[in-house]
C-alpha cells in the first residue's frame, strides 16, 4: 500500500533529520580561521601555488644553453 | 533512477504471514525484507508512536528542516573572505600545457593520477582505458573494455591495478602486469554491479576495497577479492555523480553529490548519513575534499562551485562570476588548498583563490568540455581530461 511505503519513508526522513539537527557545529568564524591557517603553513610546499624552477619540476621543460 | 534499489514489487511468499501475495522489498535498518503489503501497513502502523500519524510526521520534519536552518544560521556571524581580507593575494601564477597526451579515439570521460605521481590512467567513450607515463608520454597499458562511456577509473593506492566501470553497471578491477604481451582484459574482475550506470569509483586506503557511486541513486562500498558488497548507502533521491574519499589514513568517512542537488557525507562502517548539504541550484558533477580533511569543494551545472565547511555544516563560500555561464564538470585543490581548479564545459579552466573567493587565473587550451581535472600526489602538476579526446598536464 502506498500509505504505508510513505509512512516508512516519512520516518526515515524525520529520524534522519533529527540526527542531523543534534550534530555539533563550530561558528563560521573559527572554522574559517583554521581553513586559512591550514592554507598559509602549506603554501610553501604548494608547487602550483609558488611555482617551482624547471630543476625541479619534471614536467617543465630544462632550458638549454646555446652558445653563440 | 526509477529503479533504485529497494521498493520494487515482486511476488513470493511474504516473510511475516507467509502468504503467497505481491512483496515490497523493503530496508529495515539495512537489512532486507520482503512482506506483502499487509504485513508492511501492520508493520508501520505498530512502529508508530501514539498519535503519529503521516501529517504529523510531515508537520515534524518541515519543523525539523527549519530548526537546522535557524542552528546553521546562527554560526554564520562571519565570511570567509571576510576573515581572509588580511592574507596576501595571490602572486600571478605561470601554469601552462607542458604535455598533451593524444591517443584516444573519442572523448576522455574520466582520469586518475598513480601515487608514484607520474603514472596516469584515463579512460574514453570508445571503452578504451590507457595508462599513461605523464614525463614520457608513453603509453604503458592498454585494455579495451566491452562496454562504451567507462565513465569512473580509478587507480589502486600500490598502482599494480586499476578499476574501470560505467554504462555497463559494473565496476571491474584490473590488474596491471609487466609483461607487455599479455591480455589485460582477460585478466579483469568485475566487482561492484549496480542496476544503473556507474558514474565514479575510488579505491579506499588499500587495494582490497573499492567504493563506487551510480545512476541508481546509492553507494556501495565492496570487497575487490570476493566481490562482496560490504556496505550500501542510501539517500539520495536521483543519480549520484560523484564521490570523494576523506584524506586522512584513518579516515572513514566519504562525500558524494548528486543530481538531487544534495551533497551527503557518510560514515562507511555504519552507512549512515552523517551530514547533508542542500544548496546548489542544479547538478553537483563533482565533489572533493579539501587537504585538510575538514571542508569540500562541489562543481555544479549551476555554473557555481561552492565550498563547504563540515565543522560549521555550511556553505561557507561560492565561487562563481556573472561571466560564467556554463556548468563546471569537476573541482580540485592544490596541495595547501590555497587553490580550486575548476573545469567548465565552455573548455576552460578557471582556477580560484579558496579563501578570498576571487577567480587567480584561467587555463586555455582544450577545444571541448572538461570532463575531469586531477592534481598530482605531490602537487607539482594539475591534467585534465576533456571531451577533445586529449589530456593535459598543466605545470
Amino acid at each position: 500500500m502506498s500509505s504505508a511505503s510513505n509512512l516508512v519513508a516519512m520516518k526515515k526522513v524525520v529520524r534522519q533529520l533529527r540526527f542531523e539537527a543534534s550534530v555539533n557545529r563550530v561558528k563560521v568564524s573559527q572554522a574559517a580561521v583554521d581553513l586559512q591557517q591550514f592554507c598559509l603553513q602549506n603554501a610553501l610546499q604548494d608547487p602550483l601555488l609558488t611555482g617551482v624552477s624547471s630543476s625541479t619540476n619534471p614536467f617543465r621543460p630544462k632550458r638549454v644553453c646555446i652558445f653563440l | 533512477m526509477c529503479d533504485q534499489t529497494f521498493l520494487a514489487a515482486t511476488f513470493g511468499p511474504c516473510d511475516n504471514c507467509s502468504k503467497a501475495s505481491p512483496l515490497m522489498n523493503i530496508y529495515l535498518k539495512n537489512e532486507p525484507i520482503n512482506y506483502c503489503s499487509f504485513c508492511v501497513e501492520m508493520m508501520a502502523c505498530q512502529g508508530l508512536q501514539k498519535g503519529e500519524t503521516l501529517t504529523s510526521l510531515k508537520k515534524e520534519s518541515e519543523t525539523l528542516k527549519k530548526k537546522l536552518e535557524e542552528e546553521r544560521g546562527k554560526l554564520t556571524d562571519v565570511e570567509l573572505h571576510q576573515v581572509a581580507e588580511k592574507v596576501e593575494a595571490v602572486a600571478a601564477l605561470s601554469i601552462k600545457t607542458r604535455r598533451v597526451l593524444k591517443g584516444h579515439g573519442n572523448k576522455v570521460l574520466c582520469m586518475d593520477w598513480c601515487k608514484d605521481k607520474r603514472r596516469l590512467v584515463s579512460s574514453s567513450q570508445d571503452g578504451k582505458v590507457i595508462v599513461w607515463d605523464g614525463f614520457t608520454l608513453n603509453k604503458e597499458h592498454g585494455v579495451t573494455l566491452p562496454c562504451t562511456w567507462v565513465m569512473a577509473c580509478a587507480y589502486a593506492p600500490s598502482g599494480c591495478a586499476v578499476a574501470c566501470g560505467g554504462l555497463d553497471n559494473k565496476c571491474s578491477v584490473v590488474p596491471l602486469s609487466l609483461d607487455r604481451t599479455e591480455n589485460l582484459a582477460a585478466k579483469k574482475k568485475s566487482v561492484a554491479m549496480h542496476t544503473n550506470y556507474v558514474s565514479g569509483c575510488s579505491f579506499t586506503n588499500s587495494d582490497m576495497q573499492l567504493l563506487t557511486s551510480s545512476g541508481d541513486g546509492t553507494c556501495a562500498l565492496w570487497d575487490v577479492e570476493s566481490g562482496q558488497l560490504l556496505q550500501s548507502f542510501h539517500g539520495h533521491t536521483a543519480d549520484v555523480l560523484s564521490l570523494d574519499l576523506a584524506p586522512s589514513e584513518t579516515g572513514n568517512t566519504f562525500v558524494s553529490g548528486g543530481c538531487d542537488m544534495k551533497a551527503n557525507v557518510w560514515d562507511m562502517r555504519s552507512g549512515q548519513n552523517i551530514q547533508s548539504f542542500e544548496s546548489h541550484e542544479s547538478d553537483i558533477n563533482c565533489v572533493k575534499y579539501y587537504p585538510s580533511g575538514d571542508a569540500f569543494a562541489s562543481a555544479s551545472d549551476d555554473a557555481t562551485c561552492r565550498f563547504y565547511d563540515l565543522r560549521a555544516d555550511r556553505e561557507v563560500a561560492v565561487y562563481q562570476k556573472d561571466s560564467i555561464i556554463f556548468g563546471a564538470s569537476s573541482v580540485d585543490f592544490s596541495l595547501s588548498g590555497r587553490l580550486l581548479f575548476a573545469g567548465y564545459n565552455d573548455y576552460t579552466i578557471n582556477v580560484w583563490d579558496v579563501l578570498k573567493g576571487n577567480r587567480v587565473s584561467v587555463l586555455f587550451g582544450h577545444e571541448n568540455r572538461i570532463s575531469r581535472l586531477r592534481v598530482s600526489p605531490d602537487g607539482t602538476a594539475l591534467c585534465s581530461a576533456s571531451w577533445d579526446n586529449t589530456l593535459r598536464i598543466w605545470a
